[in-house]
């Protein structure tokens, strides 16, 4: 596998598996324990009428997008915050809107644009050395938030209640997660694609939750497991010729059903008192 | 001095137009240890809210320590309903109990070494002091309700407001909570909001019950009054097995209007 490494494409797919596992570390476990993983699916599939809106624009990529998702997440956290009855459709609905957008701007757009698919499910073989230094810094910008808010984080996602009580600007945070969901999930588009996102943002926390006694050790233990993920399902890519995205979350899947079933197999122990 | 902690004066309040508090008159002195009762949705909560600051009153004024409710905030202690995330949250118990200083916190991510002596000293007034680097889902339901009241107290408040403590406790984990809260009430004034009357024996002074309005009882007995504003009064109504399954049955009921449901 080594000998991999002398292929450039080859190292900065690895690198850009491991930036991206910093973020899916970080705001996966994030999205876990606030139980917002549909929401996060719906700004991953939306985001794609950024892509359109690049395209048709002919503007680069990756910031339009950004700005796109980022609009998007605004969109949801108001949709969402303080759990307004049928928040859960509209989110649906801003999730398919969000990809037509896409389709039709793409649709409208001159000429055939052949990579199109390589944003729906990844393209971690084709990632230029540019798109690494970005997904350093949007790994730098979630990794300050997070550190800077992170006792308000953890209050909101334990107790909404307690942390309101406490003065905690709860609104304005959801406002910040989402947004950082946002970030991530441009950030993942390079390496598992758009509709695969959700995957990699919520299988290793799910998987790191049960071994930690904290958010901060479940981000880290998640990021472990993601880059493990990335660099088993790259590797399987390679060895038979796979799609890199979908090998990748693969993994992660197979990794999920094994964990269940030994948790379904163990005889449950009393809980200690 | 003003010996009343809470004042509140003619106090309504409604959600989007439907009422649920109306014209609540009440006053909580220093060193009480006042037990709201009342049907879900009968307003407890609301009422708590109110002395909170989180919610404010459409009509009357909501005074806690003789300043508005977000004032008198920093003196105050909360502990909401049931923690609405998920019991396999990854939190030890010592960090649950830190969240209560947020709000004056030190910056940056971590509490500073002075703020965890805090925590811990919260968590050994109501006897955690061992379990303090628990998970939470390791622990029992009342041991987790003490982890929460420890949460409140970090900031040494001069009244406690407490949301259904003794939900999803055991007996025992009662009786043991029952005791953490007269020990706390020698020097702080509480108010508990619940649905479980076996509190009314053991711990509180002074009982309130509201179902829309509010009907202040000092001292602890329960009223077939209270008990029909709980319940509706109807005649039919389920006998509330909860009010006298604990304590001494019976003691100040009246007799069921129809035996034949006894």
């Amino acid at each position: 596998m080594l000998e991999l490494l002398h292929y450039d494409f080859m190292r900065n797919a690895l690198l850009a598996g491991l930036l991206a596992s910093l973020a899916c570390g970080m705001i996966g476990s994030l999205v876990v324990v606030n139980r917002i993983g549909f929401l996060s699916g719906g700004i991953a599939h939306a985001a794609y009428g950024g892509i359109g809106l690049a395209f048709f624009l002919g503007w680069a990529v990756l910031p339009t997008t950004l700005g796109f998702a980022l609009c998007v997440a605004a969109a949801m956290a108001w949709v969402t915050q303080g759990r307004r009855a049928r928040a859960d459709t509209v989110v649906g609905v801003l999730w398919a809107v969000g990809m037509a957008i896409g389709i039709i701007l793409v649709d409208l757009s001159p000429g055939y644009q052949v990579d199109l698919l390589s944003y729906l499910f990844g393209s971690i073989l084709a990632v230029p050395e540019s798109d690494l230094w970005a997904m350093l810094g949007m790994n730098a910008v979630i990794l300050g938030v997070i550190l800077v808010f992170y006792k308000e984080f953890l209050a909101m996602s334990y107790d909404v209640e307690f942390a309101r009580a406490r003065g905690v600007p709860v609104r304005s945070l959801y406002y910040v997660l989402l947004g950082l969901i946002a970030v991530s999930v441009v950030m993942l588009m390079r390496v598992v694609g758009l509709i695969l996102v959700i995957a990699l943002l919520t299988i290793p926390p799910y998987l790191a939750e049960r071994y930690v006694r904290s958010l901060a050790a479940m981000m880290l233990l998640a990021a472990a497991f993601s880059a493990l993920f990335a660099v088993c399902g790259l590797w399987l890519s390679y060895a038979f010729n796979l799609t890199s995205g979908a090998s990748i979350i693969a993994v992660g899947a197979a990794a999920f059903l094994a964990v269940s079933a030994l948790e379904g197999l163990r005889p449950h122990r009393p809980e200690p008192n | 001095m003003n010996p009343n902690v809470v004042e509140l004066d003619n106090v309504s309040f409604a959600y989007n137009g439907a009422p649920v508090l109306a014209d609540v008159n009440l006053r909580i002195r220093q060193g009480d240890f006042l037990a709201v009762l009342g049907p879900n949705g009968g307003g407890k909560t609301t009422l708590l809210k109110l002395m909170l600051g989180l919610l404010t009153p459409g009509r009357g004024a909501v005074r806690v320590f003789g300043e508005a409710p977000s004032r008198g905030r920093e003196r105050v202690g909360y502990m909401p309903q049931l923690a609405t995330a998920g019991r396999e949250f990854p939190i030890t118990a010592l960090e649950v109990a830190l969240m209560g200083r947020l709000g004056r916190s030190s910056w940056g991510w971590r509490y500073n070494r002075r703020e965890t002596e805090g925590a811990r000293q919260a968590l050994e007034r109501v006897g955690m002091a061992d379990h303090a680097g628990r998970r939470m889902a390791t622990l029992s339901g009342g041991q987790r309700q003490r982890v929460l009241i420890a949460r409140a107290l970090v900031t040494r408040p001069e009244l406690l407001l407490l949301d259904e403590p003794t939900a999803s406790v055991d007996a025992e984990g009662r009786s043991r909570l029952y005791d953490v809260l007269t020990e706390l009430n020698r020097d702080v004034t509480i108010v508990v909001v619940s649905h479980d009357l076996s509190i009314v024996w053991n711990a509180v002074k002074s009982v309130a019950c509201v179902n829309r309005s509010l009907f202040l009882h000092e001292g602890r007995e329960i009223t077939a009054e209270m008990v029909r504003m709980m319940y509706g009064g109807h005649p039919d109504a389920d006998c509330p097995v909860e009010l006298i399954a604990h304590g001494v049955p019976h003691r100040v009921l009246q007799p069921h209007r129809d035996e034949g449901h006894a």
